[in-house]
């Protein structure tokens, strides 16, 4: 920080705009690709919707039409929320009991836990899927069940490395003030553990949102989340509509876009303390 | 606290552990029963011993291929998207104009789907391949450097952030002290900073090795494989022997218990090699 205005740093500022610009630019090119008519997009790619090219936003009608758009964002929605919900919830729990009881069960159980983390999904993704279909968990909700389950791995871990670091005593004394470890959870242990739940709710949301795998395989004919409604698009090879495509690419970016501008702080410190830790 | 909290083992910890059993280890376990059977559902299962795994290797030759596109496509990866980080990272931390702007941006690409990302650059690839009168899936190269693309634009703000983090936290003492020694600030980037920051190196190259190895959203969205089979990665493979053939889901599974085997060796030696190396402080 002691250099700030020499001659270096404003060449350094201008390669930094130069590449920020190349960042952008792909996605201002599907946004600019949005408002062109289908059959312009491949062969004009670089260029502004002008003239007969614009066909204003009927890409989009189109597009949220024939993806059912709007029931997929509902659908993602719902199974990102309570992923988060029941994930921060379930796995917390989990995570303080772990920590503070020492027996087999305790680190039999967290070890596995942290051993499904390497485990890559294509390793359990048919025999998961036979599964969920057995069980009757093809369903939203089934989804979300899965999710605590396949998250346990990456929360519990994290979970518990915060528990770590929080002095025993205070739920000690808590019990002695005659609460029972359900109280002591809920009145003193989740409240220390706001930072921890913020992170991995962080983690947990960008995740489920953008899965595509796991919703496809368990719920994707019936139920199409914003991944398995753009993956839907492609249709049999080469029939696809790449106006419709534009839109709903513009339209899965929105929400994650305001997310990350209106939570950016917690969102970049979520990833690094879960980057640090994983 | 212990006698009383230990009654309450079915409230704390079974809805976790009844999820997880559901979700992943009752899978893991059948996954590794069922690589050694001849299945199409998982109850109609018929032992075959390792025939499954010697036919993941003997039949078509794709498993193998697309092993060969994964292993250069990481490699590639790892070292141009560390390299630039790292670069990003240096140049972040100098107290330029803009500097939290130009984070949000490099960043930004990471928190997009792997699907999405897919075709955005499925769009750009083929806008400037459109020129020469060739599409992404005219050659497996087009769609290897396509990938390769795409996964530096997702992961370089990614580990970028980490790096700055890791930059950050190296004592001005040590450079002042540096300096002071008449070094020249490439002796101290490569006798200060770098070894200052081992542990950022390690966590950011076992970030990209194991998202590289396993990526499957973007290759799919991409190329999914074409043309032919050729720019197919491992868990592609895996996916398409699973869903794309018929009677072969025995041989999808042994791949897949490969699969699982190479990214649990790829990462312990990673993280063997590069913990060695970091700095005690």
């Amino acid at each position: 920080m002691e250099r700030r205005n020499t001659a270096s740093n404003r060449v350094v500022f201008l390669a930094l705009f130069i590449l920020a610009a190349l960042f952008l630019a792909p996605v201002l090119v599907v946004l600019m690709n949005s408002f062109k008519g289908r059959f312009y997009i491949s062969e004009t790619a670089f260029l502004p919707p002008t003239g007969s090219m614009f066909v204003g936003l009927d890409n989009y009608f189109n597009g949220v039409d024939k993806t059912a758009f709007f029931n997929a964002f509902g659908y993602s929605l719902y199974i990102t929320v309570f992923a988060v919900l029941l994930i921060c919830l379930f796995n917390s729990m989990a995570a303080w009991y772990i920590t503070r009881i020492k027996s087999t069960y305790s680190s039999a159980l967290y070890y596995l836990l942290i051993f499904s983390m390497i485990v890559p999904f294509q390793m359990v993704m048919f025999t998961m899927s036979k599964m969920a279909d057995m069980l009757h968990l093809d369903t939203p909700t089934g989804v979300v069940v899965l999710y605590v389950g396949f998250g346990a791995g990456l929360s519990v871990f994290m979970f518990s490395g915060f528990i770590k670091s929080v002095p025993i005593d205070i739920e000690e004394a808590a019990m002695i003030d005659g609460c029972n470890p359900i109280q002591v959870f809920f009145r003193v242990v989740f409240p220390i553990l706001q930072p921890v739940v913020i992170t991995v709710a962080i983690l947990i949301a960008m995740w489920t949102w953008n899965d595509y795998l796991l919703p496809y395989l368990v719920i994707g004919q019936k139920y199409r989340t914003i991944p398995i409604a753009v993956q839907y698009l492609r249709g049999g090879y080469g029939s696809k509509d790449m106006g419709a495509m534009m839109a709903v690419l513009v339209l899965s970016m929105i929400p994650v876009i305001v997310f990350y501008l209106s939570c950016q702080k917690y969102i970049i410190r979520g990833v690094v303390a879960g980057a640090v830790k994983g | 606290m212990q006698k009383v909290l230990k009654k309450y083992v079915a409230f704390f910890t079974f809805p976790t552990l009844l999820a997880f059993i559901i979700a992943f280890l009752a899978p893991f376990l059948m996954g590794v029963y069922l690589s050694f059977t001849e299945f199409t559902a998982v109850t109609d299962s018929k032992w075959v011993g390792i025939e499954n795994y010697i036919k993941a290797f003997t039949s078509g030759g794709d498993f193998l291929n697309s092993l060969w596109f994964t292993t250069k496509f990481t490699v590639i990866s790892v070292i141009s998207i560390n390299l630039l980080a790292f670069l990003l990272a240096l140049l972040l931390t100098r107290g330029v104009r803009w500097t939290n702007g130009f984070r949000t941006v490099f960043f930004m690409p990471n928190l997009i789907g792997g699907i999405v990302l897919g075709y955005i650059w499925q769009l750009i690839i083929n806008g400037i391949l459109y020129q020469s009168g060739v599409t992404l899936t005219t050659d497996p190269k087009y769609g290897f450097w396509g990938l390769v693309v795409l996964m530096n634009w997702q992961m370089i703000g990614y580990m970028m952030i980490i790096y700055i983090a890791g930059i950050q936290n190296v004592p001005t003492e040590l450079r002042d002290a540096a300096a002071v020694d008449g070094a020249t600030p490439i002796q101290e980037l490569f006798h200060v900073t770098v070894p200052m920051v081992m542990p950022s190196i390690t966590i950011c190259l076992f970030l990209t090795l194991t998202n590289s190895f396993k990526l499957f959203d973007q290759n799919l969205a991409l190329t999914a494989g074409a043309p032919g089979k050729q720019s197919e990665m491992l868990a592609l493979n895996i996916y398409n022997t699973f869903y794309g053939s018929i009677h072969s889901e025995g041989i999808g599974q042994a791949k897949a218990v490969i699969f699982f085997l190479l990214v649990t060796v790829i990462a312990f030696i990673q993280l063997r090699l590069t913990r060695s190396r970091e700095v005690e402080n």
